[in-house]
């Protein structure tokens, strides 16, 4: 019980004092995650068009594949990620675990599916409204790309959103792949687990807190942005 | 809208290119979470890298990943607490040297009524006999971690096959087992480094204690140049001489948590 | 160089076209809706395509378009297909303002970069829309999307342009628009083909007349001889306003 009252208190301070690591950790969680999602969504939602608008052989299979992937446990993609990047492992060359840069790779493993899915069912949605148009107009399948893409925009806010939550809210790929090392790959989420390893509840809970809440402006703030655009182009 | 999408992601991009800048001159340490939950390696790291220049990144995790990391090339210096399993990792060409480090020791907690009664045993066979026979709940880290595996040696010193209802395996860190421990009114064998400095201990308290079975050394290994020719041996090998020097030994020996000494340096 | 009345210049600059069908077919998941149908298209229209609810009007329109592929029998366009568009029953209008839509089509054309914008402006003005370039395309009523429709295909300068029942769902003041952008892409050489089900609006604007019922077509013939004399016994019910067997 002393742990839920104390959280807020801690949450509140912490905030407050703006402490000099949480702000470190808070601003790498947001490069991290933000990162991963802008690299996931620059292949995962032309890839969903691109699903959504061919008839191949096996589409069916990708389709739920995608869906399936959408609920690829963190852990097993970090651990993937972390064979990949290992020294043992084919990437082993590139230096890259135990860093940023590795957490980024593996939030965009989790994220790529949820942007790939998710986008290929709004497409799917806009071009049932389109489609005639677009062979009226002789557009070749790239445009017709970047036109659902863009006239998709608000839709695929939200599915950004999701994607952000995923990335932001998950801890079993990074602590793999990012090892926890203070003041190098220690994020929110991983922050979180050690305080409550510690015993250390009320600071557990405070960070946890303070994610939400930091979950929660980011949301606020695409939803009115959402908004205000949607109320201008109808 | 779109000038501000191009300055995040500029800005984030950039951010995380930074933090790699500084990437130059460190070491990645993998070693267990009993001396990272402590504590220990914000006490003692800074004056390593005060008087090197050589940053140390630690990688906590269980002792049986620590092994595994360090197998796969991913750690350039390894310190654990399984003296069998770290000369092993000798014997099998991993490591090249092994060296005592410090000890601290295994500290039996239970709920604070001891439904068991081993308060008065003689030593800890006699204990782990004593829960076995009241069938009272034990919370194992069931992890492959060197405190694992050090009860497991326990319970085989007192005969007894743990198994039933009471024994609980929880596949987590020290921390977590603690945790978990507390919630359930469960025995449980923790490293008393990481007891002392747990925040949440409810109705648990320390029971027993102090047989010389329980004391948990810790090693350091320099790992195999030839079979991982790319690890930063130089820089290792100073961390490594320089934990086993009087200044590393000193830091380890001034350590402490709530007035308490944890870890009792006893380089040779 | 700017090149303002593209209109101009293609319909100058390429014969006519003629549009073969032969012994066309159309069915859906096994159902046969349409055909066999034979007719070719000629002369310089307005051509109206007549008939009931449910007489194939819309499907023989996208066969001849390309959106459809016929079940069997061939369509066929001589000497080549011309360049061609299509305004449709329920506009279909970009997520974006209304500019942005004709600078889009233009984009598809591969109309060159400097010149869409212009290009752009003046359409919007020849259609009277040029106060709402800026306003979301899906904002608009009903008549100024299909205004604007209209201004997206004449940005196109089609060869030929076909229409599906485009004022169906219009008051008459934009139906009277609309029809008056029928006639000025038909004087700018334009060759029109449009499916009505009101006979007033194929009065005032057919040269010619395709009537059809359930599936069938019935005649294609010159629309003074359609309105007084028309070869089929259904097309004669039809005008009757009687039901059509």
């Amino acid at each position: 019980m002393a742990a839920d009252s104390n959280a807020l208190s801690v949450a509140l301070s912490l905030l407050i004092n703006l402490d000099a690591a949480l702000v470190d950790i808070v601003l790498l969680s947001l490069q991290v995650s933000l990162l991963a999602v802008c690299l996931a969504a620059l292949i995962g939602f032309p890839l969903g068009a691109a699903v959504a608008l061919w008839r191949f052989p096996g589409r069916g299979l990708v389709v739920v594949a995608l869906n399936a992937l959408m609920g690829l446990p963190p852990v097993v993609a970090g651990l993937v990620v972390y064979l990949l990047l290992s020294r043992a492992g084919p990437l082993g060359e590139w230096g890259l675990l135990f860093t940023p840069n590795a957490m980024v790779i593996a939030q965009v493993v989790l994220v790529l599916p949820i942007l790939a899915a998710l986008s290929r069912q709004k497409v799917e949605e806009l071009l049932a409204e389109y489609q005639e148009q677009f062979v009226s107009l002789g557009m070749s399948r790239l445009r017709m790309i970047q036109t659902l893409l863009w006239d998709a925009r608000f839709a695929l806010l939200t599915v950004l959103l999701a994607g952000f939550g995923r990335a932001s809210a998950e801890v079993g790929a990074v602590m793999m792949v990012g090892g926890n090392i203070d003041g190098v790959t220690r994020v929110m989420t991983t922050s979180i687990v050690l305080e409550t390893s510690k015993g250390n509840l009320p600071l557990a809970l405070g960070l946890g807190i303070v994610l939400l809440t930091l979950v929660l402006v980011i949301n606020a703030a695409a939803y009115l942005v959402g908004e205000w655009a949607r109320r201008r182009t109808g | 809208m779109k000038t501000t999408l191009t300055l995040t992601l500029a800005t984030v991009i950039s951010g995380t290119l930074v933090s790699q800048a500084y990437a130059d001159d460190f070491i990645t340490l993998a070693s267990t979470t009993s001396t990272e939950n402590a504590g220990l390696f914000d006490a003692i790291v800074p004056a390593f890298e005060d008087s090197t220049d050589i940053e140390v990144r630690v990688v906590a995790v269980g002792t049986g990943q620590a092994f595994e990391i360090a197998r796969r090339g991913d750690a350039d210096s390894l310190l654990v607490h399984d003296t069998a399993g770290e000369e092993q990792f000798v014997a099998d060409g991993y490591a090249s040297e092994r060296a005592d480090v410090m000890y601290n020791d295994f500290v039996i907690i239970g709920p604070s009524d001891d439904p068991a009664g081993i308060d008065d045993a003689e030593n800890v066979a006699e204990v782990f006999a004593l829960i076995a026979d009241a069938e009272a709940p034990f919370a194992s880290r069931g992890d492959d971690s060197g405190t694992h595996r050090a009860e497991l040696r326990l319970w085989e010193s007192a005969g007894v096959e743990p198994q039933g209802e009471w024994y609980r395996e929880l596949g987590g860190g020290m921390g977590p087992t603690l945790n978990t421990a507390a919630a359930m009114d469960a025995y449980v064998m923790s490293d008393r480094a990481t007891w002392v400095a747990f925040e949440n201990p409810q109705n648990l308290a320390l029971l027993f204690a102090g047989d010389k079975v329980l004391f948990n050394q810790y090693g350091s290994l320099v790992l195999s140049a030839e079979r991982h020719p790319h690890l930063k041996h130089d820089l290792a090998a100073q961390w490594h001489r320089w934990l086993l020097s009087e200044d590393g030994q000193q830091a380890i020996g001034a350590f402490e948590v709530d007035g308490q000494q944890l870890f009792f340096p006893n380089a040779q | 160089m700017t090149v303002l009345q593209p209109l101009d210049t293609h319909a100058s600059v390429c014969p006519r076209a003629s549009l073969i069908f032969d012994q066309v077919t159309f069915s859906y998941q096994g159902k046969h809706l349409l055909g066999p149908c034979s007719f070719t298209l000629q002369g310089a229209g307005p051509t109206l395509v007549m008939g009931p609810n449910g007489a194939g009007k819309s499907l023989l329109l996208r066969l001849a378009h390309g959106l459809l592929a016929p079940a069997s029998g061939s369509v066929q366009w001589l000497p080549q297909r011309p360049r061609q568009a299509m305004v449709f029953q329920q506009p279909v209008m970009l997520r974006r303002s209304a500019i942005a839509n004709l600078i889009h089509a233009l984009a598809v054309n591969k109309t060159p970069r400097r010149q869409r914008q212009q290009l752009a402006e003046a359409a919007l003005e020849r259609f009277g829309l040029s106060r709402l370039a800026r306003t979301p395309a899906r904002v608009l009523s009903g008549g100024e999307q299909q205004r604007l429709a209209l201004a997206r295909a004449w940005v196109l300068a089609p060869q030929v342009l076909f229409l599906d029942e485009p004022t169906s769902a219009l008051d008459p003041a934009a139906i009277k628009a609309v029809e008056e952008a029928v006639l000025a892409f038909q004087r700018q050489g334009t060759r029109v083909v449009m499916t009505t089900h009101d006979i007033h609006q194929a009065r005032r604007l057919a040269a010619d007349v395709l009537f059809m019922a359930n599936g069938q077509l019935l005649e294609y013939t010159p629309a003074t001889q359609f309105f007084h004399q028309p070869e089929s016994s259904g097309a004669r019910a039809y005008l009757r306003g009687e039901l059509v067997e």
